[in-house]
């Protein structure tokens, strides 16, 4: 990621913010979500909001965006204080914001979808051909090349974001938001974005970066705010600042962004793949010839852009999908010839940290002792002459609560009461519990904020030096980089390259991201 | 952050099903005003009906058993993620295998009946279920759909048996013959007489305390097995289900078996307790209401078996109703039973969302956190 000195700040020193709140105040229950918020943008400038999950970030933008109405303060748009009681009042205060999930209609033009609800009249051509004029002058003004009339689901996810923010822009925002917006894009796809941020800097816009990531807040913003527990904890210039420092803001104390660990000492060979190939319900090749043997007391990474084939491998791998053709050894046994499914495959050995917590690891509506032994229910000391054994599943829901610092350590409340970071917690003290030999784990920090992960990290490394075999995916790459002691590039579903981890480089790994194969990149 | 708010435990069993009930009844109340009697004197009319006399008390009890039997029937397909609208042509179905076993064995002795007429109901209700559970297990034919059409097809069936095949030789109406004495479910006044107590005569019959027993089974199997965890989780979460190692259209079928069997109960209550032989539509409406009882009762034993028993005394009431007050007909007591099956179950939600807010912006005034 290029670092480039942050460009001066483009607006005049007497101009109103182009954004501005005061004292915004939301609750939720009795969830006090954001607590009297000041805050200000101005034109021209890149704004970084950050903060763990749950710091109140995306209640404050839902609140700025119309989504939500705060309880008390006040939204000022160039000085000017705005009534925003829905996303169309935001639009039309020139706000726009490009969320994390698109909100495109697939099937339409990249034009069709830019007029979607501003077409100006009844009849489309018109509309169409002042969009298209409009289009191209906002391309060329900040270098938003997007073809037009290319149907939007044939776009690359760096292009669909692209179009996300031509339609704010082509509503007339001044102020961008982003939501978390680098979570689907490739390295290269993330600075290309960042270049297109610096263009609109350059024209008078004020962009609003809302992230998790820290070295995205160092390379692109020009002011960072961190939030924490729903209020504002710091408000500094970046060039002022550290991923150190504004790290301990979030957390409140002083974090470990890399955790120590020793070179890796790989043992015998626990789970063999051999040209593994999946084909979803449509008959779309997901994985193709994917094979790759995993060791005792190493941590094998596999790297890629969402959607390239990581999550299906995970999950053919713990027995949720079903291969079409190749081979799983593990154990002895050939996992695909057999089709064991999850709860054999658990019985042998073999234990899965899904990567989506919510869709699938957990039921959030059950209590955290249900939710501590899903997987294992039909498990002898869960069960006592035909009936649960509600004792014996309580208390060894806080003995994990005990081990893996899950807090409130209260085993009967439901999960959806535990935040992410807890909640990720406590699936893997279940999957670690059971004493896995091999542990496939997909996003282990999804969702968890900076305390936890040193956490979370840090019991991986243990569980590697006591000799059990992982295979983690991951999308933020710098959790690759790491943890893995071998890195698997995936793209397009095949795994394109290997690399050891004194070989990888952010750069390199970027680079099959993209697609472009070791051989030639070497 | 975002997750809305949530209703206190009692406020959720208790007052939310309440408030319903109660809306309900002003509608009603306004209905019978239009009509040119006292809403008051109708309802206190009602209550006494239902709750007043032990032979009110009697009659409650006994619609309230089959609404009980549906009712489970429901709430344990629910708990599978699985909307059973098809417990009323389960119900009638079962009640022909309860009905067959009693024709046909039923001058064994009773002790030997009885478990044979639950036997046979049971596997004929399942049995009914089964289909449509396998239909959405295997193909994805969605299960309301599959469920509805279940009901006419059992109609159906059920008319082309007693008129052609199981109809009384040379009699009019579509009736079996009745049964013999033996297959008959001891009325409450008889066990009641049995302990010296003389209690008035009613069609309340041992089959409630089955009703009863079969609550309480449902109760240990949902809750306190891990099969009904597995059911429960395939429920909440199919996704999560597969991750586990629970294979969802296992848990469809299973699911779906037990409902059908606890729907085919009714035919203990009503043809071996109080008709005493198979005829025509003899579930009249019962596993529709059961789907009322599931909703107000949340789904849970405890709240199904209050639900029905508040449903028992809507029909009592209701026909006591109907027989004092000539402005009142039979049909305007269907509208009144209507319109709470229609607030407590169909519409249950419409006062969740600003009960929630009342009760957040209480909370927010006394300033707990």
């Amino acid at each position: 990621m290029s670092k480039e000195p942050a460009a001066p700040p483009f607006t005049p020193p007497d101009a109103p913010p182009a954004l501005e709140l005061r004292g915004i105040d939301k609750r939720f229950g009795a969830v006090h979500a954001n607590r009297a918020i000041t805050f200000a943008v101005a034109a021209g400038s890149i704004h970084g909001l950050i903060g763990e999950n749950g710091a109140g970030k995306s209640t404050l933008m839902n609140i700025v965006y119309g989504f939500h109405r705060a309880d008390a303060g006040e939204i000022r748009v160039q000085g000017r204080a705005v009534e925003i009681g829905s996303p169309q009042e935001a639009i039309a205060a020139g706000i726009g914001m490009v969320h994390q999930h698109f909100m495109l209609v697939e099937n339409f033009t990249v034009l069709e979808n830019v007029v979607l609800g501003v077409e100006g009249g009844a009849l489309l051509a018109g509309g169409l051909a002042a969009a298209r004029a409009e289009l191209g002058r906002l391309a060329r003004d900040y270098g938003l090349e997007v073809p037009l009339d290319a149907v939007v689901s044939e776009l690359s996810v760096g292009l669909q974001q692209r179009v996300e923010i031509l339609k704010a822009l082509y509503r007339g925002a001044e102020v961008l938001i982003l939501d978390e917006p680098t979570a689907v894009l490739t390295p290269h796809e993330a600075n290309q974005l960042f270049t297109m941020l610096r263009a609109l800097r350059a024209q008078g816009k004020a962009v609003i970066l809302v992230t998790h990531k820290l070295r995205e807040i160092m390379a692109v913003t020009d002011r960072v705010t961190v939030m924490k527990q729903g209020a504002v904890v710091a408000e500094v210039a970046t060039r002022e600042t550290s991923p150190r420092g504004l790290a301990e803001h979030m957390v409140g104390r002083a974090v470990l962004l890399q955790v120590e660990k020793r070179p890796a000492r790989p043992g015998a060979v626990l789970l063999t793949v051999k040209a593994l190939e999946v084909q979803d319900r449509l008959g779309v090749v997901r994985l193709k010839n994917v094979s790759f043997a995993l060791r005792a007391g190493e941590i094998v990474g596999i790297a890629g852009v969402a959607g390239n084939g990581q999550s299906e491998l995970l999950e053919v791998l713990a027995g949720t999908r079903a291969a079409s053709r190749g081979e799983i050894s593990f154990g002895g046994r050939d996992l695909v010839r057999e089709q064991l499914d999850p709860r054999a495959r658990r019985a042998f050995g073999l234990a899965h940290v899904p990567e989506d917590r919510l869709r699938m690891g957990v039921v959030a509506g059950f209590s955290a002792a249900d939710n501590a032994m899903l997987g294992y229910h039909d498990a002898a000391r869960f069960n006592r002459g035909g009936l649960r054994d509600e004792a014996a599943i309580l208390a060894a829901c806080a003995a994990k609560m005990a081990e893996f610092d899950v807090r409130p350590s209260r085993p009967e409340l439901r999960l959806a009461a535990f935040s992410g970071g807890n909640q990720q917690k406590l699936v893997l003290a279940r999957e670690i519990d059971a004493d896995p030999a091999v542990l496939l784990i997909g996003q282990p920090t999804r969702g968890v904020d900076i305390g936890a992960i040193e956490f979370i990290h840090k019991r991986l490394i243990a569980l590697r030096d006591a000799g059990k075999a992982m295979l983690l995916v991951s999308v933020e790459l710098d959790e690759i980089l790491a943890l893995a002691d071998r890195i698997l590039v995936m793209n397009g579903g095949e795994i394109i390259g290997e690399l050891s981890r004194a070989d990888a480089t952010e750069e390199k790994i970027g680079l099959m991201m993209a697609g472009v194969r070791a051989e030639v990149s070497a | 952050m975002n997750a809305p708010a949530k209703l206190p435990r009692w406020a959720e069993l208790g007052l939310l099903p309440l408030i319903n009930l109660g809306v309900a009844l002003v509608l009603a109340g306004l209905i019978i005003k239009i009509l040119g009697e006292s809403p008051l004197a109708a309802f206190k009319l009602m209550a006494t009906g239902a709750l007043g006399t032990q032979e009110g008390i009697g009659y409650t009890l006994y619609y309230a058993t089959n609404f009980i039997f549906t009712g489970l029937a429901v709430a344990v397909a629910y708990h599978a993620g699985l909307f059973n609208i098809g417990a009323e042509g389960q119900a009638y179905i079962g009640g022909l295998g309860t009905g067959l076993v009693c024709l046909y064995l039923g001058t064994w002795p009773f002790w030997v009946v009885l478990p044979l007429a639950v036997l046979a109901g049971a596997i004929f209700g399942a049995g009914w279920a089964f289909i449509p559970a396998w239909l959405q297990a295997r193909r994805g034919s969605h299960i309301v759909i599959t469920t509805i059409m279940f009901n006419f097809i059992a109609a159906a069936l059920m008319t082309y048996l007693l008129v052609n095949v199981l109809i009384k030789p040379g009699q009019q109406s579509p009736e079996t013959r009745e049964f013999s004495a033996n297959a008959v479910m001891p009325a409450a006044h008889e066990l009641f007489a049995k302990i010296g107590i003389t209690v008035v005569a009613t069609p309340l019959n041992l089959a409630f305390g089955l009703a009863l027993v079969a609550a309480t089974g449902v109760w240990i199997f949902i809750w306190r097995t891990r099969w009904g965890f597995a059911l429960r989780v395939a429920g909440a979460n199919p996704a999560a289900a597969v991750y586990a190692g629970i294979s969802p259209p296992r848990i469809i079928v299973g699911a779906m078996l037990i409902s059908g069997a606890l729907a085919g109960g009714l035919g203990l209550n009503e043809l071996m307790g109080s008709q005493h032989r198979i005829l025509m539509d003899f579930p009249s409406g019962a596993g529709f209401v059961g789907i009322a009882v599931a909703l107000m009762g949340r789904n849970h034993p405890v709240g199904i078996v209050v639900a029905a028993v508040l449903f028992g005394a809507l029909y009592q009431g209701g026909s006591q109703l109907s027989f004092d007050l000539p402005k009142i007909n039979r049909d305007m007591v269907v509208v009144i039973q209507g319109l709470v099956i229609l607030l407590c179950g169909a519409m249950e939600n419409i006062f969740r969302a600003p009960l929630t807010a009342l009760f957040a912006h209480v909370r927010a005034e006394k300033g707990i956190e």
